[in-house]
């Protein structure tokens, strides 16, 4: 648009005005202060995280609602770039940049389901019955698919018909507490996903 | 230095002079600065815009382009645009830009404006929008060399990048400029950035962009949003970046002769409004409408134009 | 990441091949706009898509999708025809001159030793011809024919810019041009980084299509010095990290390998990681292999394993092959895995051909799925109409689906791919009664024990005795956690030097994995990590981030492994006697007495240069190798192999043998060679892909990215476009031969139709981000059309070429 003609101006503004009359009853109700939006961080917590998506590893801000006193309950209410990070320097790309809908996403969810064979249906579990079950499934098909021992005589101590998919992006510390623990179990179908 | 300032230095529809005293520290003004030869069209800016902005737009469906959503709107203040050129030596560039309001020196916006407050424009050069005030006539779209402002379905207000004037304020960058991973999108002193574009110019044109240079239009009187171009001679090719932008004829004629009329007529309007609106409740307009009010519009300003 | 993310500023010339650099990690590319900006840097693209990052190169090369071995073997054919490479560093740092096997051979596409029945390679013979006293032969003047100077130079001679033409379609001049770029870095004060992604690893020749550029980087001096080196830019967060720690079928923590069956000793074990030394004086630090391995052991058994029970040994399963994810799928689909559990991870979605993925997931007893947010992989007995067309009732499935915290919400770390492990803090608590991966790790793992412990049951040992040393039993620490990888003493630790002096005591933290003891008096739960809980404390979590060289060394900010080092290989930045290459890009140096710098040195800290040690310790040649010996299972030197799913009928570097075809080591499950598709029937090459907008499966969850990027789509070029009457917008269906997607079309420039083999070929892009669940508009699964098929070497699947139609709906 780099100019208008006298026709298309009238057209403009005046087909908007037959949509705002009723908005111009504000028209001399206040008498204009101008004032920028309030600045919405300013007594926010910051805590320091790490962008979960890629390995580049962006540093991050969260800063979350209250000052972490007992009675007030975090809420992070802004994501923004670390600009003390040595690689990110405090720029973030369109998905570190969008963290804050990810966290508080309508997909998250938030207590155990557990889903009956031939079911189409959810239906909520206690935690313990979930992992109950889960400890004894996983049980008895150990018990009764181990293998100590091939039948040429070679002690192999392995269990194949559980099978383990870890993550990519959950911590070092949960990744190195889950191979101790299927490590242990004899699990070898183990795989994470660094090749998808 | 007026960086952070919130002194205004133009008010829409307000003929009181604005205090000037506080000037005497210099006419220092900000400027952001879009390389578009560094912009990889990731749209991070688009992102941070919305949420620091706490605007979310609604999830669309894709149109056969990278561009989404597919217009600046309401609720997205900025926007890549995609264009697919093939140039001289047949290579193809693929020409990103990232659209948004320019923060005119000389606002069209603010000119065309005639809601007392609705537009303002700082010191340090930033032009705002002060939804508060605006009775959503749109004529900041009319004013608009850029074709930025939009109004919303939702409470009839204009809306545009406020080159984050709640952040500026504070003494912090735009969240778009901090975003930006590739430092395309930078944000300091217009001086600043102009010396900042004329390094980038030196590079590219050691890289066979002859034409390379700054886009600052003088038809506005320069911008606080700034393009660093390959083709600076060729801006339309930018997705229409306009050669030569500036405020529309019948906008300076509107500022100059007619608003005060026009004014008048859209109180009539209101009041108008007001007794329908008590009559019978809240209406909806239809496209006969807008085709009456353009036509009373037209007689309203003594148009000596014929209607088609 | 040989190097890191801010040491790319430092390159002279970037080559971005087989990834997207710009568009799948942004904020890390802005180190190549640095480069460019204050560095003059060049930056080159070869892609079959003009890409977001073509869009800033100098130079853009198009490349027909699975030929990268082609372009990159044309290259070396180049480097070596026009001596474009660094004499110094790849006569002293390389095995360029040394004397390989006389029985070694290459014949039309296959090597000595292979075995059609099995498609494997008897691998005795990819090796150098020893002398008698164990070392293996040389010739520093490169005379001999069967050196490996004069091996690469013949193997290479057939990678033709024609060829490279005929094969890729790319058009001569530019690939000579890039040629030339690249060329240009073989000088000593000149630098090129290569970053690359999925678009290398996700083909069936994917790990010989990284050898290639590896081998390219050698040439020219590339390796080990600041703005060079061999860069996976990497997809996940943690993906560095989790393969750190051994989350592999074959794996354990710090790449040490879990024991084969044959191997039925320790002692076995031991032999077969024999790393003697090949050639004289060289560090060879796998020697130290024990120590890793016994800490390891220790870590997790605790006092159960001592010395007298090989260290718990037994406790480990013994493999009889690679239980992949490939290979587990496929015993699933068999009926011959019961149970299963996704923690993080949604392979409905993310693994190849969705259709068999379906059939395998139906046929579980019991499903597991921990996740922050609902995945397809929890929801896949769940009719989604077209998008899931599946019938509930006859599932019989038991799944269960465990809510888990995000980043935002727990402490830990991460490892990039500059190998940083960066510590992250808790934000806020999980919303409703979600809990921590660790939570549900740790109380499945009680439960366990104690049912084998009331109960018995298959050999109880290694699940009773796992050292638990966690103050809540049911939820273990992440600190408890990281101080256990990181290693500690268990007994106080005597100065070899002098035994009256103790170095560590008993309960400390170690400083480094050069402390770790082969005597069980150290335990260290991943040697590589060794230090990043050290004494001092947590040093993944400091924060300085001072750069006093300006060369981008900030050694002070998290932890880098291997010892804090930020650049591998960083000795030869130097020349034999020690001086610094690039005096200007100085990373390390010898001063006289020892190796110090801007970097911790990758070397032995006062090995003198003049006793000729090598500076690739890790290797047993102490030097870096062009022929990796019996080390890949498809070939000593990188070959061209079309993708299993091709548009040509041969190929054209191993004419006439339908052997080598396509990767003749490659593992294919017969169901799935059925699967194959054909190009007369699917006549377009396909590839997959990530869009900057959105991060996998996850980000259609996430309103501001499905505003961004809303619906699915597929990518065409104008010419295809044209020829099927097809306009941007419109929708249309892509078959394989394993399903179909529909998705609305983008019609571009970007995609151009390329010339192979004397025939028009048309590229078809499929992102991949879509799926029936989230935010973003309803897709169909990527994975629906890609074949299940994986890299000779990793598994990996060929996500990234294979045929498909496309048609107007």
């Amino acid at each position: 648009m780099t100019d208008l003609t006298r026709r298309q101006f009238l057209k403009i503004t005046g087909a908007t005005l037959a949509g705002s009359s009723l908005a111009l009853l504000g028209f001399s109700a206040s008498v204009a202060i101008a004032e920028v939006r309030e600045f919405k961080l300013s007594r926010t917590t910051e805590t320091r995280n790490t962008c979960p998506y890629c390995a580049v590893a962006c540093g991050i801000v969260m800063y979350s609602l209250g000052d972490g006193s007992k009675n007030a309950k975090a809420s992070i209410i802004h994501i923004e770039g670390d600009p003390d990070h040595p690689v990110n320097r405090g720029t973030l790309c369109p998905k570190g940049a969008g963290l804050l809908d990810f966290v508080h996403s309508p997909s998250r969810l938030l207590r155990p389901e557990y889903r009956a064979p031939g079911s189409d249906k959810w239906q909520p579990i206690s935690w313990d019955d979930a992992l109950g079950r889960i400890a004894k499934l996983m049980k008895e098909d150990r018990d009764a698919n181990f293998v100590a021992k091939t039948p040429t005589g070679l002690t192999v101590n392995r269990w194949l018909t559980t099978a383990m998919l870890a993550a990519s992006a959950s911590s070092n510390e949960v990744g190195y507490l889950t191979h101790k623990v299927m490590r242990s179990f004899g699990v070898l179908a183990f795989d994470n996903q660094a090749r998808v | 230095m007026a960086l952070q300032s919130l002194d205004i230095i133009r008010r829409s529809a307000t003929t009181l002079p604005e205090p000037e005293i506080r000037s005497g520290t210099g006419d220092v003004t900000v400027a952001k600065l879009i390389d578009t030869t560094k912009c990889i069209g990731c749209k991070a800016c688009q992102v941070a815009c919305m949420e620091w902005n706490d605007l979310r737009d609604e999830i669309g469906t894709n149109v056969g382009a990278y561009q989404n959503p597919p217009d600046l709107s309401a609720s997205s203040w900025t926007l890549m645009r995609f264009a697919e050129v093939e140039n001289t030596k047949g290579d193809l560039e693929w020409l990103i830009r990232k659209d948004g309001c320019m923060h005119c020196q000389d606002p069209g916006c603010l000119k065309a404006c005639p809601a007392p407050g609705a537009i303002v424009q700082y010191a340090n050069g930033i032009v705002d929008f002060h939804e508060e005030n605006c009775i959503g006539c749109g004529y900041c779209i009319a004013g608009c060399p850029f074709d930025i402002p939009r109004i919303s379905k939702k409470d009839h207000k204009a809306y545009k990048c406020t080159l984050c004037s709640d952040r500026v304020a504070v003494g912090l960058e735009p969240a778009c400029i901090k975003a930006c991973p590739t430092g395309a999108l930078v944000f300091g002193t217009k001086e600043d950035m102009k010396l900042h574009a004329a390094d980038r110019i030196e590079d590219l044109k050691s890289r066979g962009f002859e034409n390379a240079g700054l886009y600052d239009p003088a038809g506005v009187s320069g911008t606080h949003v700034m393009y660093v171009l390959h083709h600076a001679d060729t801006p339309h090719i930018y997705n229409g970046l306009p050669g030569k932008p500036h405020i529309s004829n019948t906008v300076q004629l509107w500022k100059g002769i007619t608003k005060p009329l026009a004014l008048a007529a859209m109180a009539l309007a209101a009041l108008t409004g007001f007794f329908h609106y008590i009559r019978v409740g809240p209406n909806e307009t239809d496209e006969g409408d807008e085709a009456r009010a353009a036509d009373e519009m037209a007689k309203t300003l003594n148009s000596p134009e014929k209607r088609p | 990441m040989t190097n890191h993310w801010v040491d790319i500023k430092n390159a002279d010339v970037v080559l971005v091949m087989g990834g997207n650099a710009a568009e799948a990690h942004p904020c890390g590319f802005k180190w190549v706009t640095e480069a460019k900006a204050h560095n003059k840097a060049r930056l080159i693209v070869v892609d079959p898509r003009f890409t977001r990052t073509a869009s800033v190169a100098d130079v853009y090369a198009p490349i027909r999708t699975g030929t990268d071995i082609v372009f990159l073997g044309g290259v070396v054919n180049y480097l070596l025809t026009n001596d474009k490479i660094q004499h110094e560093y790849v006569n002293n740092y390389t095995d360029l001159t040394f004397i390989v096997r006389e029985d070694f051979s290459f014949t039309n596409g296959l090597y000595s030793g292979y075995n059609a029945d099995t498609r494997s390679y008897q691998r005795a013979t990819w090796d150098y011809e020893l002398g008698g006293d164990g070392f293996a032969k040389t010739d520093p003047s490169l005379a001999h024919p069967r050196c490996v100077y004069q091996l690469m130079k013949q193997h290479y001679a057939r990678y033709t810019p024609e060829m490279v033409a005929r094969v890729c379609g790319t058009p001569q001049d530019k690939f000579l041009q890039i040629c030339e770029m690249m060329a240009s870095t073989a000088t000593p004060t000149r630098a090129m980084t290569i970053m690359y992604a999925l678009g290398w690893t996700q083909h069936s020749v994917g790990s010989q299509m990284i050898r290639t550029g590896a081998m390219v980087q050698l040439l020219l001096g590339n390796i080990g010095v600041a703005g060079g080196g061999m860069n996976a830019l990497r997809g996940h967060s943690n993906i560095q990290g989790l393969t750190d720690l051994g989350l592999m079928s074959d794996l354990l923590p710090g790449y040490l390998n879990l024991p084969g069956e044959k191997m039925q000793t320790y002692k076995d074990f031991l032999a077969s990681h024999n790393f003697k030394p090949l050639r004289p004086n060289q560090l060879s630090y796998w020697q130290n292999y024990d120590k890793f391995f016994i800490s390891l052991m220790k870590a997790w058994w605790g006092d159960a394993a001592t010395a007298d029970n090989d260290w718990g040994y037994e406790y480990l399963p013994k493999l009889d092959k690679l239980y992949d994810m490939l290979q587990f799928f496929e015993l699933m689909n068999q009926g011959q895995v019961h149970g299963f559990i996704c923690q993080g991870f949604n392979p409905l979605a993310a693994a190849p051909n969705k259709a068999k993925l379906n059939l395998s997931l139906a046929k579980l007893k019991f499903l597991v799925v921990m996740d922050p947010l609902a995945t397809e992989t929890s929801e896949f007995w769940h009719n989604f109409g077209e998008h899931n067309d599946v019938d509930p009732s006859k599932i019989q499935t038991e799944v269960f689906r465990l809510p888990t915290n995000c980043f935002a919400e727990e402490n830990g770390s991460l490892t990039n791919s500059s190998r940083w492990l960066q510590w992250h803090w808790k934000g806020a608590e999980p919303p409703g009664d979600a809990r921590s991966d660790l939570q549900i790790m740790g109380e499945i793992f009680t439960r366990m024990r104690a049912m084998y412990r009331t109960d018995g049951g298959a050999f109880p040992d290694p699940i009773v005795n796992l050292s638990w040393p966690y103050a809540n039993p049911n939820s273990p620490s992440p600190e408890e956690l990281a101080r256990e990888y990181s290693g500690k003493a268990l007994k106080d630790l005597a100065d070899p030097k002098d035994p009256t002096k103790v170095t560590r005591k008993a309960g400390e933290q170690l400083a480094g994995f050069a402390e770790l003891r082969n005597d069980g008096s150290t335990a260290s739960g991943c040697w590589i990590f060794c230090g990043a809980w050290g004494p001092t404390g947590n040093l993944m979590a400091r924060r300085d981030n001072s750069d006093p060289t300006g060369i981008g060394q900030t050694l002070n900010w998290a932890f880098s492994w291997p010892a804090n080092r930020r650049v591998l290989y960083n000795r030869a930045s130097c020349d034999p006697s020690g001086k610094p290459f690039n005096p200007s890009r100085k990373l390390i140096s010898w001063n006289g007495t020892a190796w110090a710098g801007a970097d911790v040195p990758d070397f032995k800290a006062d090995e003198d240069p003049t006793h000729g040690m090598g500076p690739f310790i890790m290797n047993a040649e102490g030097v870096a190798r062009f022929f990796s010996r019996m080390f890949m299972t498809d070939g000593p030197f990188p070959e061209h192999y079309e993708p299993m799913e091709t548009p040509l009928a041969s190929n054209p570097l191993s004419p006439g043998d339908p052997r080598t075809l396509n990767n003749p080591a490659a593992r294919v499950f017969d169901d799935d060679r059925k699967a194959f598709g054909k190009p007369d029937q699917f006549p377009h090459a396909a590839t997959t892909y990530r869009l900057t907008e959105h991060f996998h499966y996850w980000t259609k969850h996430v309103r501001l990215n499905a505003i961004i990027q809303p619906e699915q789509f597929v990518e065409i070029g104008d010419a295809l476009g044209k020829e099927l009457g097809i306009a941007s917008g419109d929708r249309v269906k892509v078959s394989s031969n394993r399903g179909y997607i529909d998705a609305v079309a983008v019609v571009t420039k970007r995609l151009r139709a390329l010339q192979v083999d004397g025939k028009t070929l048309h590229h078809v892009g499929i992102p991949i981000h879509w799926g029936f669940k989230g935010l973003a508009k309803p897709g169909f699964i990527a994975n629906t059309l890609t074949p299940f098929v994986g890299d000779a070497n990793t598994q990996t699947p060929e996500f990234k070429s294979f045929l498909v139609k496309v048609e107007k709906l």
